[in-house]
């Protein structure tokens, strides 16, 4: 077994014509872009052949609404380092778009106490929702199944969930998702502390593992296909509809392994399941934190969920119930 | 092979570049709570190593005879101290200068010429934390313990000890209708929070004033807890800077699995009061000097040096590493009977006590009447301005923190109005673009090295002539 069994990237590139793809229904758009070019460094990762790419009128709606998001995100966080775009770089991490004060309820905010927020927020909204349509619209003029839309759609959920549907069953914005790389993780943490540790939320359990176990299930399907690939066995489709060596070879070894083996197509229902069960039941789990249920911790001690520990520590008691406590 | 070999070089530099961000192990771990939950404390050696010279006290000098006249007979205008034998009096004095200002010597506080005189603004602190000293190691024995407190416990040869904070300015705005950049007091590169983007001034509202800490409810199903994640965050900030200050994890006070329960570590106990005693000193000891300091002592918005757990701690989980250096001075350990009554700050202190005394009794200190929590049940008009609530019975609440939690159906926001000065405000409104009804999300200010470049504080002049309008000491005389 020689080192050249191991590749990392695609070694073998075979260049031809450009493919245009299958024809389209009549009444489609044809698709637009210039014609198809090629680029042998994207081939080293995926298909060398770039375009060509379809811009409806929905994902130019989605990608200007985008855009626009962005931009208001982009542009509060400019101004909040004084407009200096070393700073800017400097400190991105750590910018963002809050949302409004929690005072303000759903009520409108002032643009600079989370009206921007708001804004970006329905944009980004628009956005999403617009992107999902043009899946699913190109999905189906291609004749193909609509599974990518609604995997997306078990994402937009989530997003939905978190900036949307849980804010207004609370009554305020402010408990929304800041727009950020560290504050939205800094938001989670606060998440859970507030409602009792998130820990012993079941959905949230749940979510966690269709979460591991989709890069459980991705590295075994990946794995597997790599390592049968000197026997063909990256072509899947041709190996579903006609198993041959390479197919037969990752089956046994997994048998042998552990008694059981997914088929070359249901190894993608696995993955495909696992993938959109995450933020599902992950949705679920938010929802129901503060609307109703407010301590997880409290709620697992209720339904002996949490186990009962041997006491450690001599027993305290809070002083805030103390009476006569100064100050 | 060749490409192979530059491959593997790749890799390998590219685990050294991520690695370099972490702590070298090994650590070493102490278990504290029951196997397999977690509660166990890491401490890296190397640090603790790091540590040993500033944790190590300074060796105490022979103790003095009680013998003798007392230093009030001897010398003049001696407040605080005179019940002491001169040999005591003069050895504390040296120590003092040894724990404080070992490189400018007694003339840092006293005139060299005239050793009674009081017009070193220095000597009138000294005497003033000399009484606080006092008054913690007698009246705060739930925190210090019989370990207590000395000059060096903060000062470790400084003349300020180094871990101070002051609350940060509020960055100018303007009125623009679509102005922009609001950062709602945090999502800042601080250090103070372990570089986290919480809130970056956890002390002003849970140090100085007295605000409700807790946020996570009592009961399993909602039945009327109302504190918002945003609320979460700043108590999370507080509890980041006393990880920081002790060098601590969470689980140091904290049981891992339920932050709110009390089935855990025994020093949250201890913790509890170090926050009640932080405020007591901040509130009655640290404010009422604030016209004692020059103007270039205080902070950007004119306030006075204050304390958090740092200040002490140092990093340590007891400060010192629990060395006890009060034994040998027995002076500083309760207030001496022939002392003169306290509060020598003039002017503002009358006015800070009439102050504290007032949050102690309706804006809460002791975390169970929160002043930020009440808003909902407090009348529109007893609003002071922006940003600052005034409970009930009028003390200023100067919580910047989110107040509301879920459910919020709070006093709606009201367009601004401009009002005369002084119409019933003992403090002038402080940004006049302030739309909300709660005004939170201003932001602070940064200090620290990652903060450069952030809107810190304004030019010394402009920040004094805000501060002239809205002087601090006296507001309420």
């Amino acid at each position: 077994m020689g080192i050249e069994y191991q590749n990392i990237f695609t070694s073998i590139q075979a260049v031809g014509p450009a493919c245009m793809g299958v024809p389209l229904p009549e009444n489609d758009s044809p698709r637009t872009g210039r014609q198809p070019w090629f680029n042998h460094l994207l081939g080293r990762f995926g298909n060398a052949q770039i375009g060509p790419i379809h811009l409806s009128g929905l994902a130019l709606a989605s990608i200007i609404t985008g855009t626009l998001s962005i931009n208001i995100m982009g542009f509060n966080m400019l101004a909040s380092v004084n407009w200096d775009p070393i700073q800017f770089i400097r400190q991105l991490p750590w910018l963002a778009l809050e949302p409004p004060p929690p005072a303000y309820g759903l009520k409108l905010p002032p643009l600079n106490q989370g009206g921007w927020w708001l804004i970006a927020g329905f944009l980004l909204t628009l956005s999403i929702l617009l992107w999902w349509t043009h899946l699913y619209r190109r999905a189906r003029a291609l004749g193909m199944g609509t599974h990518v839309p609604w995997a997306f759609a078990a994402a937009i959920w989530l997003f939905l969930v978190l900036g949307f549907i849980r804010p207004v069953l609370m009554g305020s914005w402010g408990e929304a998702v800041p727009f950020g790389i560290f504050p939205h993780l800094d938001w989670t943490a606060a998440f859970s502390i507030r409602y009792g540790n998130l820990f012993y939320n079941p959905f949230h359990a749940l979510s966690i593992v269709f979460l591991y176990g989709s890069t459980l299930l991705f590295a075994m399907h990946g794995a597997t296909i790599l390592a049968v690939s000197r026997f063909g066995g990256e072509r899947e489709l041709e190996q579903i509809v006609d198993r041959g060596t390479a197919s037969e070879r990752a089956a046994l070894f997994w048998r042998w392994t552990m008694g059981f083996n997914a088929t070359m197509e249901s190894i993608h229902r696995w993955a495909w399941w696992f993938a959109v069960l995450c933020p599902l039941a992950g949705g679920i789990g938010i929802l129901l934190t503060g609307t109703v249920v407010d301590n997880w911790y409290l709620w697992a001690v209720k339904h002996h969920v949490a186990p009962m520990y041997p006491a450690v520590w001599p027993p305290v008691i809070d002083p805030a119930t103390l009476q006569g406590i100064k100050p | 092979m060749t490409s192979f070999r530059y491959r593997a070089f790749g890799a390998a530099a590219l685990a050294c570049g991520l690695l370099a961000g972490c702590e070298r192990p090994p650590v070493d771990t102490v278990q504290q709570g029951f196997r397999g939950t977690g509660m166990v404390e890491v401490y890296n050696p190397r640090t603790l190593a790091a540590q040993q010279a500033l944790n190590t006290p300074p060796v105490p000098t022979p103790a003095a005879s009680d013998d003798g006249p007392r230093a009030s007979e001897v010398y003049k205008n001696v407040k605080v101290l005179g019940d002491l034998s001169v040999a005591q009096f003069t050895r504390l004095m040296v120590a003092m200068t040894t724990w404080v200002s070992p490189e400018q010597g007694c003339g840092y506080c006293h005139n060299l010429q005239n050793l009674a005189d009081d017009s070193s603004y220095a000597k009138v602190v000294a005497r003033r934390m000399l009484q606080m000293n006092q008054h913690v190691n007698s009246g705060w024995k739930q925190h210090v313990g019989v370990t207590g407190v000395t000059c060096y416990t903060c000062h470790r040869g400084h003349p300020v000890p180094q871990q101070v904070w002051f609350t940060p300015p509020e960055p100018q705005r303007n009125d623009w209708a679509f102005s922009l950049g609001d950062d709602a007091g945090q999502n800042r590169p601080a250090r103070n929070i372990g570089l986290a983007s919480l809130p970056y001034d956890p002390y002003t509202p849970f140090l100085l004033a007295g605000d409700s800490i807790r946020v996570i409810g009592k009961t399993a199903l909602p039945t009327g807890n109302r504190h918002s994640i945003k609320e979460a965050e700043w108590t999370y900030a507080l509890m980041m800077h006393f990880s920081k200050s002790l060098g601590v994890n969470c689980t140091y006070c904290h049981n891992t699995r339920s932050f709110a329960s009390w089935e855990g570590p025994p020093q949250r106990v201890n913790a509890w009061y170090g926050i009640r005693m932080v405020r007591d000193l901040n509130g009655n000891y640290l404010e009422p000097l604030t016209k004692v300091f020059p103007r270039d002592h205080l902070g950007p918005e004119g306030d006075v040096a204050k304390i958090g757990c740092s200040t002490c701690h140092q990093g340590a989980y007891k400060p010192l590493w629990g060395a006890r250096m009060l034994p040998d001075y027995p002076a500083l350990a309760v207030p001496l009977k022939t002392a003169a009554p306290a509060a020598p700050a003039p002017a503002s202190a009358v006015a800070a006590a009439a102050q504290t005394a007032a949050r102690r009794g309706c804006g809460g200190t002791d975390g169970r009447r929160p002043g930020c929590g009440k808003r909902r049940r407090r009348p529109r008009g007893a609003r002071s301005g922006r940003g600052h609530a005034r409970d009930a019975c009028g003390a200023v609440n100067r919580c910047r923190r989110p107040r509301h939690g879920g459910r919020a159906r709070p006093v709606p926001p009201r367009p601004h109005r401009p009002r005369r000065r002084g119409a019933g405000h003992d403090r002038p409104r402080r940004r006049p673009a302030d739309a909300g009804p709660d005004a939170q999300g201003q932001p602070l200010g940064l200090r620290g090295p990652l903060g450069q470049g952030r809107p810190q504080s304004r030019p010394r002049e402009e920040a004094g002539v805000r501060r002239s309008r809205r002087p601090r000491g006296g507001r309420r005389g």
